[in-house]
């Protein structure tokens, strides 16, 4: 008879490699489900990490993707953090960048000036449009899942809205774009490549999250709501502030993701900005679990699977939204693999 | 005469604990069988494998001669064994009709609901229950849910019925009732085991006693051949128990009143219905009452966990009813084992974290916005030394400890706090002897010096032990003040059912 | 005109309506799926693309539902078996199928079919303005308004029904009086999927007889918000999906009418109005007793210390 019994300790050598081990499953898996639609998946998967890592390009291309991945992520895991679930970091980095591009285009600012506004704008309005959810989670129980899902396409909607309308570049032959924004505002690259100090900033907030929530009164609060929030009310944390607080800063931190796209990527605003990263920030926060440095690693390996996927595109015509398998797989694999971190498997004969 | 359910060696293990370890168990047919045991001694790991819910690492169980393997509890029903959880086994929102249909198996996939209802009743009006079938469970009173589980266990016509501390949560009138039920069908043939820590009960019920310590079945004795020394010896282990005795002592102030209380309920739960109560310097005032009849409420409003609707709260002359000026004068302790988040700690958290949870903003522990980790676990290493508190190794989430000595955690950083009155509220439920008389020993120090301690509890030995005035709770009102050195179980009975006093 | 939006109300209604039914089955039984988005695209893809090849709306329709109850019973297995995080689970079966439906969708854009025709109800389509606004529809929606009487019947009169309702409310209490919690959690979430997934289908066969990638548009999120609306209660889920089809059909009316207002701000209407409903639901749950299952979200574990 086979039983699974629940270990004491979870086993410190599959929690390491369970990551590592899903993502090759669901690459295999994802191998499969391709030579089934008629996809040669060594040539794909060839084509992909040739893209992604095999070339100074490619890597850049690669940390590129992985910023607002970072930003996104940290975002989640701090609600996270808190046992609250904010699925709608891809709506929150559309207001972001919104935000940024109002600075940039409308202002009147220049210069360093402006790069700040659009800086502080973008955490503004992604903040703020994630504590939309919070507020009604916090005073009127609304589930923020449901809500922060909802307003992603609500904020998607918005940036059409605007780029079709009144935000659209006169000169731009009718497409769907705003103006360029001027260059001095735009974040500096590193030589020719996309790869801007909007990377760097993400690196410096993984360390400042990390203290954030590690070493400050705080992110104590944070800890103790999210293990027990009665235990939180009892030693006087003010829940419902700190839920619309912990809320800000998580679309905040998407909103800067969106600053990132615009500013140092696109240089205007434009629709679908966001290949979906709110979503894949799910992933790097769960994979990422507790850790913010975690956060950063696990980004740059999604990064590889997105820009990989994108080349796809190009290469044997696949469609963008075909990551997304990959994506859903890997996160199949890490919660089956949860399952065998937690419990060992023992094999025995039963009474007679 | 052959067992009719005989557990043999029964081994079973949780991650890092032996609950069972090589249990024998022999029941017959038409006694009552008492389980005894200590809290952790392994009475409802025991009966939860006869159940079906755990399924044993080793050992048999044979029924009528031959071996059963059970795989789920529905081999265990088959088999015709029954169990009255200790935490009811009913679906709060579903009604009590709903609820036993749920017990029964042989009914066709669209019911009649009439047919089935007048076969209830019958049931019901030969053993003189009286509940409303259409009721949901949640509106009735918690002796009457016990009486639902009865109904569904004899409805399947089991031939053991397992009870699981039945008692904890009747008056001691209820309990008699159910006694006398307990004999009925004794009379009728059915074996009972019936699993309790109290002497009292056991002494009056047992056929046949079993004593169960620490995972293993010490010894088995016939009705007769035993009596309530016997029984306590065998059943304490050689842990040191701690000793404390109850001084005599005069009350002249008075540290906090209590005028004209009202607060909303939880679900399941009773409101407070103008509760006022003058609480003085130094004594322990115990508040008797079934669960669920406001005593909760009255712990969370105290404590600063919950604001009232009305009513005003006083120390010594400050008004106090504002949740946050609270927390400098009351300190709480609850256990409740079944539900670790109630109140007290934040279980994935380090005993460090924990110990600082209620201080965690004072200055001693923090550089402005940072934590002071030095000062934190300093502060730690003392407490953990003061209250012997075992922990394992750094940074072990609290969880992990045993029940002892989280209570043990939360008594350390309440205490710390010097507060004028300590909340207890079921300061001892589910704890083992050893523990329990150590939580009882801190609240009588404390009193030794003048603390004043409002103690909750469902467990009227300890009440009657430790207070010096014993107020009771019912529906969410005082239903009378009575003096432990004067009062009878009986009197308490009666007013826990809402009776009051000629 | 009020004929024609009536008749458009239940027409964009239907879908709504087919997941928020399964939504409401899984969630009785205590597993929450956030992955009728994902289920909606493949039982629309699977649905178009059957019907394509077999020229059968019929049999598109039972291989939607097949292809749906295959997906979700992912969702199933590592919630109920493996007791994995349900809200993980369901966004990954929503991502897992946006991605799949795209990889196999590539051949089937552009394609078109001969969708459901109109069945009219003898004698009742005769009634002036309600006649051809309701009861002239396709089978699908009579099908889907059937659904909601059986599984209304079912939930509360049948032995089953009861089952299920206790495993989503107290499993531990279902467990020890006999009721197999597993396989009735497990079974909920492939029926539950398998409706999703005529959601979709309804969607490529009926709303509209092609494909387009990622063509549900947020419908499955839709219909998660609206199991809250209906409170778990099949009957009200019929008005929570109707209600929706009202807005969208008059948002789709008012975009055809030519109004100087943005289409895309027009489009914002449903999501904004789902959050609006979705607080009054909450705000009225938060007072009596609550509906919501107990025991939603939480994987049940036998062996569990309590």
């Amino acid at each position: 008879m086979i039983r699974f019994e629940k270990r004491k300790d979870i086993s410190k050598y599959f929690a390491m490699t369970a990551p590592f081990v899903s993502v090759l499953l669901a690459l295999t898996t994802a191998g499969c489900i391709m030579l089934f639609a008629g996809v040669n998946p060594l040539k794909a998967y060839m084509g992909m990490f040739h893209e992604s890592l095999g070339s100074v390009y490619g890597i850049t291309e690669t940390l590129v993707k992985a910023t607002p991945l970072i930003f996104t992520g940290l975002g989640v895991s701090v609600a996270f953090r808190m046992k609250i679930w904010n699925i709608g970091a891809d709506g929150q980095l559309y207001m972001g960048a919104i935000g940024a591009s109002w600075v940039a285009l409308f202002s009147g600012l220049t210069g360093f000036a402006a790069m700040i506004g659009m800086f502080l704008a973008a955490a503004f309005c992604g903040g703020l449009w994630a504590s939309v959810a919070g507020f009604l989670k916090a005073k009127v129980r609304v589930n923020e899942i449901i809500v922060t899902l909802l307003m992603n396409y609500i904020a998607a909607a918005w940036v059409s809205y605007l780029v079709y309308g009144p935000w659209k570049d006169p000169k731009g032959f009718n497409f769907p774009i705003t103006q360029r924004f001027s260059p001095d505002i735009m974040l500096s690259h590193f030589m020719t490549y996309r790869l801007n100090t909007g990377f760097l900033l993400a690196v410096a907030l993984v360390i400042i999250l990390y203290i954030l929530v590690e070493k400050t009164i705080w992110g104590y609060e944070i800890k103790v709501i999210g293990d027990n929030p009665n235990a939180a009310k009892y030693a006087g944390i003010k829940i419902d502030r700190s839920i619309i607080g912990v809320m800000f800063l998580s679309g905040a931190l998407a909103g800067i993701a969106g600053y990132v796209e615009v500013a140092g990527v696109q240089g205007r605003l434009q629709e679908g900005i966001s290949q979906g990263y709110g979503y894949t920030a799910i992933i790097v926060a769960w994979l990422a679990g507790r850790s913010a440095i975690g956060v950063l690693i696990v980004s740059v390996i999604m990064a590889v699977i997105l820009v990989g996927g994108d080349s796809l595109q190009i290469l044997m015509q696949l469609p963008v939204a075909f990551v997304n398998m990959f994506q859903g797989l890997i996160l199949f694999f890490i919660l089956a693999s949860d399952f065998f971190i937690h419990n060992k498997i023992s094999i025995r004969r039963s009474g007679k | 005469m052959e067992p009719i359910l005989k557990i043999d060696s029964v081994v079973k293990t949780f991650p890092g604990v032996r609950a069972l370890d090589g249990v024998c168990l022999n029941i017959y047919e038409g006694e009552i069988h008492t389980l005894l045991g200590e809290n952790g001694a392994g009475k409802s790991t025991l009966m939860n494998v006869l159940n079906g819910l755990y399924s044993p690492d080793s050992g048999n169980i044979v029924i009528d001669g031959s071996p059963y393997i059970f795989k789920s509890p529905k081999d265990s029903i088959r088999a015709g064994i029954g169990m009255v959880h200790q935490h009811f086994m009913l679906v709060y929102s579903h009604t009590v009709f709903e609820n036993i249909l749920l017990a029964v198996e042989d009914i066709p996939f669209f019911f009649s609901r009439k047919r089935l209802k007048k076969r209830i009743t019958e049931i019901i009006r030969k053993f003189n229950i009286s509940i409303d079938l259409d009721e949901p469970i949640w509106k009735l009173s918690i002796g009457q849910q016990q009486w639902v589980e009865l109904i569904k266990l004899l409805l399947r016509d089991c031939r053991v019925l397992i009870l699981d501390e039945p008692t904890a949560v009747l008056t001691p009138q209820e309990a008699d009732r159910l006694f006398r039920f307990l004999k009925q069908l004794r009379s009728e043939g059915k074996s009972i085991i019936f699993i309790s820590h109290k002497m009292r009960e056991v002494m009056e019920l047992s056929d046949r006693v079993t004593i169960l310590k620490k995972g293993s079945s010490v010894k088995e004795l016939l009705r007769g051949s035993f009596d309530e020394n016997i029984l306590a010896g065998l059943m304490i282990g050689t842990d040191d128990v701690p000793v404390w005795e109850k001084t005599e002592k005069t009350f002249d102030s008075i540290i906090l009143s209590i005028e004209h209380l009202y607060a909303d309920k939880d679900k399941n739960m009773s409101d407070l219905i103008d509760f006022s109560i003058d609480l003085r310097k130094g004594e322990i005032l115990g508040i008797a009452g079934v669960a669920g009849n406001g005593q909760k409420t009255l712990a969370e409003v105290l404590t600063g966990l919950k604001n009232p609707k009305a009513g005003k709260i006083t120390t010594g002359g400050t008004d106090i009813t504002n949740a946050d000026s609270r927390q400098s004068h009351i300190a709480g302790i609850a256990h409740v084992p079944e539900d670790r988040k109630a109140m007290g700690i934040a279980p994935e958290m380090s005993v460090d974290d924990n110990l600082i949870l209620k201080s965690y903003k004072n200055k001693k522990f923090r550089k402005l916005f940072m934590q002071n980790r030095k000062a934190i676990e300093e502060n730690a290493r003392e407490q953990i030394d003061a209250f012997a508190i075992k922990t394992g190794p750094k940074g072990t989430p609290v969880r992990l400890l045993s029940g002892g000595n989280i209570q043990k955690v939360i008594i350390a950083r309440e205490l710390s706090l010097r507060p004028s009155v300590l909340v207890a509220l079921y300061p001892t439920r589910g704890l083992d002897i050893g523990s329990a008389e150590y939580v009882h020993k801190v609240i009588m120090d404390a009193r030794e010096q003048d603390m004043s301690t409002i103690l909750i509890s469902e467990d009227l030995d300890e009440l009657l032990k430790l207070s010096d005035r014993i107020a009771v709770m019912f529906r969410g009102e005082i239903t009378g003040v009575v003096d432990p050195k004067k009062t009878t179980r009986e009197e308490i009975g009666l007013l826990m059912s809402g009776e009051t006093l000629p | 005109m009020i004929e024609i939006l009536l008749y458009a109300t239940i027409k964009a209604g239907t879908p709504l309506l087919f997941a928020t039914l399964g939504a409401i089955i899984m969630e009785r039984s205590g597993i929450i799926n956030l992955g009728v988005e994902g289920l909606m695209l493949v039982g629309a893809l699977t649905g178009f693309s059957v019907a394509y090849t077999t020229h059968s709306l019929f049999l598109g329709v039972m291989a939607a539902f097949f292809a749906s109850m295959a997906a979700g019973a992912i969702h199933g297995f590592i919630c109920v078996y493996l007791r994995g995080n349900q809200i993980v689970s369901g966004l990954s079966l929503t991502m897992f199928g946006i991605g799949i439906t795209s990889l196999f969708g590539r051949s089937a854009v552009g394609l078109t079919i001969h969708g459901f025709d109109r069945t009219p109800i003898p004698l009742l389509s005769k009634i002036p303005v309600i006649g051809q606004a309701v009861f002239n529809h396709d089978v699908l929606v009579y099908f889907s308004v059937a659904l909601v009487v059986c599984i209304h019947l079912f939930l509360y009169k049948s032995r089953w029904g009861l089952h299920l309702r206790s495993v989503g409310e107290n499993p531990a209490a279902a467990d020890t009086s006999g009721v197999n919690v597993n396989l009735y959690r497990f079974s909920a979430v492939l029926i539950g999927s398998g409706l999703a997934g005529i959601g979709g289908a309804y969607l490529s066969l009926a709303y509209t007889p092609f494909w387009v990638e990622n063509m549900s548009a947020g419908r499955g999120w839709i219909a998660v918000a609206l199991v809250i609306f209906a409170q778990w209660n099949s009957t009200r889920a019929l008005a929570g999906a109707y209600l929706f089809g009202g807005i969208n059909a008059v948002q789709l009316r008012m975009q055809a009418m030519g109004t100087s207002l943005s289409p895309h701000l027009l489009m914002m209407l449903p999501y904004i109005f789902t959050i609006i409903v979705l607080i009054f639901a909450t705000m009225r749950l938060e007072k009596g007793s609550t509906p919501e299952p107990e025991a939603l979200g939480v994987p049940y574990d036998r062996e569990d210390r309590k």
